[in-house]
């Protein structure tokens, strides 16, 4: 049983009544306002700590920057609160202490969908495509904040995963799981976003698949964007990243560039083994 | 000719009105399939948000007609429906704001959700009650038959006659304007993507910058638009009796289940397969029978393989043959 | 407030309302609504068992509390020989035969496979189908045709004399078999929804309710269908020969009362003796089994079935165990219900009435709690007569200030009937609204 009785259905799974599945994000309410700062990195979650409702806290005091050009990642055991540090910047739980700033604006108050229109682009770990729509349909939702062309920016991401422009009628859920991890970012990207995040990209998708979506990642910095990703195989991730971040328990326990971090005998030890 | 005979007898007292019939539960269950799809529970109240929408349509058509306001050889009540459409809808949305959306910001699960349609239905069913009477009514006016039995004769020459009523004919006419005009929205339209969307994926949708109050609201009106069709075209088919249209809500939900709940080409094929069964089962066919069977076979009895008050029996067997063997109904279900 | 001051609260409530329409009104009403309400808050304990403890939405009550009905006639109603005579065995082999063709087409599903099952299927069901009308068509002429404006139907297993009357015990026999009839109807529909890949309970319920009613409608030589079974046999005394008890008549006069008076107050007293029995003793059998390894089984169940399975649990079959036995309650208050209305009206059964307000009375009292679905089976009851009886005088007060030739007042006054519903669903609503448990939760 819950506190909330609304939320109490005595473990009712009638499919002929009710729809499996409803939403399950609790994100920081709309209405909040952004105020502009100065002298800070592109996207920064400055000492942020926070949970889910009114759960603990799971984050302590943690800081992650991306400026453009750079990929960031963050790696860290399981646990260790990667995801959430993602989801906080994206204002997905609450930030009871530190801020979130992106290009000179304070927007730790506003919520997910007003960060997307500030220029936020997201993936989420799962479900992240709309899997009875087709490819063609994930992206125009993806752009539903959008009221200009879509045109361009759909051919650019065509350019950028050339198997979804062949598989642009058949619907999202058809497709192999390296395939949707690209209608997945593919959608995030149409908002031309000016900084891209993403959920653990990589799990569940093949060592080679994995490799070729790396390599299209990178393609996506290249075109300027910064990228922000949460990493489980942290070996790969340190290698292509400009910047990286270690979180243990929530906190920060190592940062620095990819190269420096994959040099670092303490972490080496600890998390690539060996 | 006994061959040709046998089929319009067929077309005449099985096929024409089981088709009318389909089209009214398939407009039915869509509206059911469209709230389980974007609010995720099954409407209880669906039959009587029908019976509401045919009592203002009924109010309005007796107004126009004291007015002298008619359609000539339609009736009357298909002018009322865009007007009690926009009143119905401004009831749902009424309903919505009242009571569903508390429930929605409290993530309620479905089931309470039911629990709370259940509500909702009784007090729509008093509200029609007081607002209209429980009495039968007929409403239709115009010309009576599109063909008359006499005149289908005289052109064929065939024994058997075929009368197709006015009121069947506007229905089909009326059921696949508004299932195209569906279709068109949810596959063309910015705003119906953003339902499927919706549906699909709630988060995701959210992530997208869908407005899920907008959805919400878009889908209590095409619901409202939907039952009110199908409840005044079944009132201009048979008559409007408050107490039938609640128990229109079993076979509009075997129908959209059978279908695939929350699928909308589903809830139509289901609409039509119920409608289809019920008719066929339940009507004596013995003289179709005489006409096709050569003569020692021709049967004895009336062979009606159940009588007309097993018509819910049927709808129920069908739903639960296809469930044992597609679960998730005949398309696949919970998605629009 | 602790739970023994809410309960008891409740219960002073109702007791009020009750001893309020007595005193105020009168006390015949007041004892219509206790045995009602006794009935009302015996279906509520059953589909408490079911949403309460289980989380089974059932929406098919009036199917059960019919079978129920039907039951209560079956064993109480004296049996008509001379339609037995007539077609009885016929329909009885009749239906033996339909069995025996439903044994036979699981039995080919399983056993067959391929084309041969198909074929076999078919050819079974088609010849079946007809070979059984044929039998049974005749059969249920036959009975049917045995003084029709009376009879014709088969009747019951009353033996106590032409009307029954010498055996009113076998009236109480009935209701625990109505209560089994409702059980195996429970079976097979649970055994079919629940046995599907997802759960597919609420429509398989609601629809086997109608057909429930649509059988008890069509099959005259069973329950006569809409021509009605009246003056069903009484467990209790009747008014006539209390009235010509001088013990009877006497004792009335020491207390003052005119024997007509004490004649129908005692009768309603008997009955409400009986169901306050039925209902304590089901009180306390619920409880204790809420209490019990079982009860604490079904609710871990209930509030994790994933946790509930890898500990080894058969949740199918704890589901379809307690729809059974949630059933086998309405099916019991169906006969009790059917007895005390002293008529059997397929007509009469509508799912407003005997499905969803029974819904409201679990929602209202509190879902989970067996008192507060017992007592909001009672307050609901109230609250159902209630409007009925004094609506419209309510409404003819309220509209005082129109003139009485207004068509606004007249269509006001008119429709206070109806407004039964209106206050049903408004009181539904603004409980789950703001009181979301009920009025007693669930500890």
């Amino acid at each position: 049983m819950t506190d909330n009785a609304y939320q109490d259905d005595r473990g009712n799974k009638d499919r002929s009544i009710t729809k499996p599945g409803g939403g399950t994000a609790q994100p920081v309410a709309k209405g909040g306002k952004s105020t502009a700062v100065t002298g800070s990195a592109f996207l920064v979650g400055q000492g942020m700590t926070g949970g889910y409702g009114k759960g603990p806290d799971i984050l302590h005091d943690c800081t992650i920057a991306v400026d453009p050009g750079e990929i960031a990642v963050i790696v860290g055991p399981n646990g260790a609160g990667k995801s959430t540090a993602m989801k906080a910047m994206f204002g997905m739980l609450d930030v009871r202490q530190g801020s979130v700033v992106l290009d000179g604006e304070d927007i730790t108050r506003l919520s997910p969908q007003d960060r997307v229109v500030k220029g936020m682009g997201f993936v989420p770990q799962t479900q992240n495509i709309f899997t009875s729509m087709t490819v063609e349909e994930n992206l125009e939702m993806g752009a539903f904040i959008r009221r200009d062309d879509l045109r361009d920016t759909m051919a650019q991401i065509y350019d950028l995963f050339p198997i979804l422009k062949d598989k642009r009628n058949q619907a999202a859920g058809e497709l192999s799981g390296g395939q949707r991890q690209q209608v997945a970012v593919g959608r995030a990207l149409m908002t031309k976003p000016k900084v891209l995040m993403l959920d653990e990209p990589t799990a569940g998708v093949s060592p080679i698949v994995m490799d070729e979506l790396f390599d299209r990642i990178i393609e996506v910095a290249r075109t300027g964007i910064p990228i922000l990703m949460v990493e489980q195989n942290a070996r790969q991730a340190l290698e292509i990243a400009d910047k990286a971040y270690v979180l243990v328990q929530g906190r920060n326990a190592h940062t620095g560039t990819g190269k420096e971090l994959l040099a670092d005998d303490d972490v080496r030890r600890s998390f690539l083994g060996g | 000719m006994e061959f040709l005979n046998g089929l319009v007898f067929l077309t005449n007292f099985v096929i024409i009105p089981a088709t009318a019939y389909g089209a009214q539960l398939a407009l039915g269950a869509l509206g059911i399939t469209l709230v389980y799809a974007i609010l995720r529970f099954s409407n209880f109240a669906h039959g009587d948000t029908m019976a509401f929408g045919t009592a203002v349509a009924i109010k309005i058509t007796a107004g126009l007609v004291a007015l002298g306001v008619t359609l000539g050889p339609l009736p009357t009540a298909l002018l009322a429906l865009p007007i009690a459409i926009i009143v119905t809808g401004l009831l749902l949305l009424g309903t919505d704001w009242l009571i569903y959306k508390f429930y929605r910001e409290q993530k309620a699960k479905p089931v309470i959700l039911v629990i709370v349609s259940l509500g909702v239905m009784f007090v729509m069913n008093g509200l029609t009650r007081v607002f209209i009477g429980v009495r039968d009514i007929q409403f239709t006016d115009g010309a009576r038959f599109v063909i008359t039995v006499r005149q289908f004769r005289d052109a064929t020459g065939l024994d058997e006659g075929l009368a197709i009523r006015t009121t069947q004919a506007i229905t089909l006419v009326t059921a696949v304007i508004v299932m195209a005009a569906l279709f068109w929205f949810l596959n063309r339209t910015r705003t119906g993507k953003s339902m499927r969307a919706f549906s699909d994926n709630e988060d995701l949708a959210l992530l997208s910058g869908i407005d899920p109050d907008r959805v919400v609201r878009v889908t209590w009106l095409i619901v409202a638009a939907l039952a009110t069709t199908a409840g005044v075209l079944y009132g201009l088919d048979k008559s409007f009796k408050a107490f039938t249209y609640f128990q229109l809500l079993l076979p509009m939900f075997a129908a959209a289940i059978v279908g695939g709940i929350g699928n909308p080409v589903g809830a139509i094929v289901g609409g039509f397969l119920i409608a289809f069964a019920e008719v066929t089962i339940t009507y004596p066919l013995k003289k179709v029978l005489t006409y096709w069977l050569p003569e020692s076979m021709a049967p004895e009895g009336l062979v009606q393989l159940m009588s007309g008050d097993y018509k819910f029996a049927v709808s129920f067997m069908i739903l639960i043959i296809v469930l044992l063997f597609r679960p998730t109904g005949l398309f696949k279900g919970q998605s629009i | 407030m602790t739970d023994t001051l809410r309960t008891g609260l409740f219960t002073g409530l109702v007791v009020l309302l009750i001893v309020g329409t007595g005193v105020l009104d009168n006390w015949n009403l007041a004892l219509i609504i206790v045995n009602y309400g006794l009935i009302s808050a015996i279906m509520a304990l059953g589909v408490n068992l079911q949403w309460g403890l289980a989380g089974l939405f059932n929406v098919g009550v009036m199917g059960f509390v019919a079978l129920g009905g039907l039951a209560s006639v079956l064993i109480s109603m004296p049996p008509v020989p001379e339609a037995w005579s007539a077609g009885g065995v016929q329909v009885l082999g009749a239906l033996a035969f339909g069995l025996a063709v439903i044994v036979a087409l699981v039995a080919s599903y399983k056993r067959t496979s391929g084309r041969l099952r198909a074929g076999l299927m078919i050819v079974l069901m088609i010849a079946g189908f007809f070979i059984f009308r044929s039998i049974f068509d005749a059969g249920v002429a036959a009975i049917e045709s045995v003084n029709p404006a009376s009879t014709g139907f088969l009747g019951g297993l009353n033996f106590g004399g032409d009307s029954g009357r010498d055996w009113p015990w076998i009236v109480v026999i009935g209701w625990p078999v109505g209560g089994l009839l409702a059980a195996g109807a429970a079976w097979v529909i649970g055994k079919t929804a629940l046995g599907l890949r997802s759960d597919y309970l609420a429509i398989a319920t609601l629809g086997i309710a109608e057909i429930i009613i649509a059988v008890l409608k069509n099959e005259n030589w069973m329950s006569r269908g809409v021509m009605n079974v009246i003056g069903l046999p009484r467990p209790v005394p009747y008014e006539t020969d209390l009235q010509a008890d001088p013990g009877f008549v006497e004792a009335a006069a020491n207390l003052g009362v005119d024997p007509v008076t004490a004649s129908t107050i005692s009768v309603k007293l008997a009955y409400s003796g009986l169901f306050g029995v039925f209902l304590i003793v089901l009180l306390i059998l619920a409880q204790r089994a809420l209490h019990s390894p079982w009860g604490r089984m079904m609710r871990a169940i209930r509030d994790n079935e994933v946790a509930a399975e890898a500990m080894g649990k058969d949740v199918t079959r704890r589901h379809l165990q307690v729809f059974v036995i949630g059933s086998a309650i309405c099916g019991l208050a169906g006969a009790m219900m059917t007895t005390l209305d002293g008529q059997l009206t397929p007509a009469g059964y509508q799912p407003l009435r005997f499905t969803f307000l029974v819904w409201v009375m679990v929602i209202v009292g509190g879902s989970g709690n067996n008192f507060g679905a017992a007592l909001g089976g009672m307050l609901i009851w109230w609250l159902w007569v209630a409007v009925g009886e004094y609506g419209p005088d309510l409404m003819v007060w309220a509209t005082s200030a129109l003139s009485d030739d207004s068509a606004l007042r007249q269509s006001l006054v008119d429709s206070a009937p109806q407004m039964r519903f209106l206050v049903m669903g408004t009181v539904l609503l603004l409980i789950l609204r703001f009181s979301p448990r009920g009025i007693l939760p669930e500890k």
